[in-house]
């Protein structure tokens, strides 16, 4: 980098300026959140006297608990499920050949591309009509509720988790792999000892984006949940767009709250593995 | 043994060696199948299946009772798509989408130029600042602008106290297009700042060498090597505007339906599938279009 860049004079006041608006922009609507959220006025964004009542009514409301109960579930499910396939997915498509690869190749970028929106006409269809098609054979009812928001949580994570997994797996040495191979280890202990915790950052980071998603999804979910197994962005979604009211912004910065642990979460994770990977390049000699 | 039958053996030998190499590929390919299995069972079945049914309903027809049906199949509801009402929903999200994109190009580009010219710790500060709120919950970031520009909230106060009276910001296309900005400006940083930070800065002093002003160098230089990073950072906010759901929901009230929004209450609300499924599917080709420019463009790399 030379001095170029960083040339003083008006123009780099100009950039310093528009660098401290962007974060202004970027940060002021969440810490305003946070400071309404302690406002005890009528109105979610007039300030009227520090108060803890918003959080204390959140503790005796039961349809926020429940809300945040099938959160939770879904995508603890949702996420051991799709991490194991999308890990194993990612193996694959970086360290084989099979038929059929490119089509599974290019079915596992899709859920990655389409809209929101296309994904949740997508499973509405198909669970209102093979449901249809299940009644008429059995004769059963089934409808919607947590099994078919898993499922559909499942659908768009896998590909997430893939992604993930499978850009650790390239960079990663596969001369370890055969080494273990040539001292006689069985194709399972070599997986165990020698590619799972090379690949363990990835999957770690592919794990908690997945969480992430799933907790932070609303349109599908809203297409797919049924009566019990609304989660707490679709709840929380259904009363603001009825009516805002002080408890949304207590809710909204428990929300919040879990999403910051979750990005510093994946950050440690990120860190961590950066320091792993060195190590590797030691080992290895190429640093 | 003879000079030839020696030759016979190795040639045997090496045609075992073949056929032991050819079943030892074939078994490695099993093996990856069926590594690969569980995910593509589960991709075909709950996404490749749902995605044809989708196809397959934009063919269907609308019944007298309001049940899509599939006694008449043809191009009816894509020809609907045509009709004024669903082109002014179109019309309308891709201009809320294409102001969002210029807004968030003229704020990312010097931000990400900034960004991409400090020294590493101050960059990779800066960087997690960007990636923090990018990583918060999608509909909190959105909500928290509905409290913010709420009728006597901090935006109106802010203008009612130095005299411009106060300001009804909710509910209107500017809300949306601020709303979409926040979302989505994180998309737009990114590669951009990827593409700057590649840059080799020699070429531009060289320019400054050989008499360029320094505006002239920027336009000149910098400018089109980081080209990539625009046209990415373009797609990247352009489409999910586009399709955008949850923000015009909460801060573009009723009045005007986005895509979105439309297609939501044509399965919903209005109960006519086949005009859901097209335009869901048309969006979704348009996303995919515009992801195959952006994999040409170099995203890749990002």
């Amino acid at each position: 980098m030379s001095t170029t860049g960083r040339r003083g004079g008006v123009g780099g006041w100009l950039l310093a300026g528009n660098g401290g608006l962007v974060l202004l922009f970027l940060y002021a609507p969440i810490i305003l959140l946070v400071i309404f959220s302690f406002s005890g006025a009528k109105d979610p964004g007039v300030w009227g006297g520090f108060t803890l009542d918003w959080y204390r009514d959140l503790g005796g409301d039961r349809n926020v608990q429940k809300a945040i109960g099938v959160s939770v579930r879904v995508a603890l499910v949702s996420t051991i499920v799709a991490t194991v396939l999308g890990t194993m997915a990612a193996l694959a498509l970086e360290r084989f050949e099979f038929r059929g690869k490119r089509i599974f190749d290019a079915l596992l970028y899709l859920p990655i591309i389409i809209p929101d929106v296309t994904m949740a006409v997508m499973m509405l269809l198909f669970f209102t009509k093979s449901f249809d098609l299940i009644d008429a054979m059995f004769g059963t009812r089934i409808g919607k509720g947590f099994a078919t928001v898993v499922v559909s949580h499942v659908a768009f994570n896998i590909a997430f988790v893939s992604v993930v997994v499978r850009a650790r797996v390239a960079g990663m040495d596969s001369t370890l792999e055969q080494a273990a191979a040539d001292l006689y280890s069985t194709r399972w202990q070599a997986f165990r000892h020698v590619t799972l915790p090379l690949i363990m950052p990835g999957v770690l980071g592919g794990s908690l984006l997945a969480l992430t998603l799933s907790l932070d999804d609303v349109v599908v979910t809203q297409f797919v949940s049924g009566p019990g197994s609304t989660t707490l962005p679709v709840y929380v979604f259904g009363l603001i767009r009825r009516d805002v009211t002080p408890l949304i912004n207590a809710v909204s910065v428990v929300m919040l709250v879990a999403s910051l642990v979750l990005v510093v979460a994946s950050l440690v994770a990120q860190r961590a593995s950066e320091g792993r990977r060195r190590r590797e390049l030691i080992i290895t000699g190429e640093e | 043994m003879g000079l030839d039958d020696h030759d016979r053996d190795r040639e045997r030998d090496v045609s075992v060696g073949e056929e032991a190499e050819r079943h030892l590929a074939a078994a490695e390919r099993r093996r990856g199948l069926l590594l690969a299995l569980p995910a593509y069972a589960y991709m075909v079945v709950f996404f490749a299946v749902p995605l044809v049914i989708v196809f397959a309903y934009s063919f269907s027809t609308r019944s007298r009772t309001g049940d899509p049906t599939f006694s008449e199949v043809g191009f009816d509801a894509y020809r609907k798509l045509a009709e004024p009402l669903i082109r002014n929903v179109a019309v309308r999200s891709a201009i809320l989408a294409g102001v969002t994109t210029v807004i968030c190009l003229l704020l990312a580009y010097p931000f990400a130029y900034f960004v991409a010219t400090r020294k590493p710790t101050a960059r990779n500060l800066l960087l997690v600042a960007v990636m923090i709120p990018f990583w918060t919950n999608f509909l909190v970031r959105n909500y928290a602008w509905r409290v913010i520009l709420s009728t006597g909230g901090p935006i109106s106060g802010v203008t009612e106290a130095i005299g411009l009276g106060e300001t009804d910001l909710l509910f209107s296309r500017t809300a949306v297009v601020i709303g979409l900005v926040y979302s989505f400006l994180p998309f737009m940083i990114l590669p951009m700042y990827a593409s700057i930070e590649r840059i080799d800065w020699q070429l531009v002093e060289a320019s400054r060498d050989l008499y360029c002003s320094g505006w002239r160098s920027f336009t000149k230089v910098v400018l089109p090597l980081s080209m990539p990073g625009v046209i990415a950072g373009s797609i990247l906010v352009f489409v999910p505007s586009l399709g955008a759901y949850v923000t015009p929901a909460i801060l573009g009230g009723n009045k005007e339906p986005l895509l979105g929004e439309y297609i939501v209450g044509q399965f919903l609300t209005a109960r006519n599938w086949p005009v859901g499924a097209s335009l869901s599917f048309v969006l979704m080709t348009v996303m995919l279009g515009a992801t195959l420019v952006y994999f040409r463009s170099g995203g890749k790399n990002l």
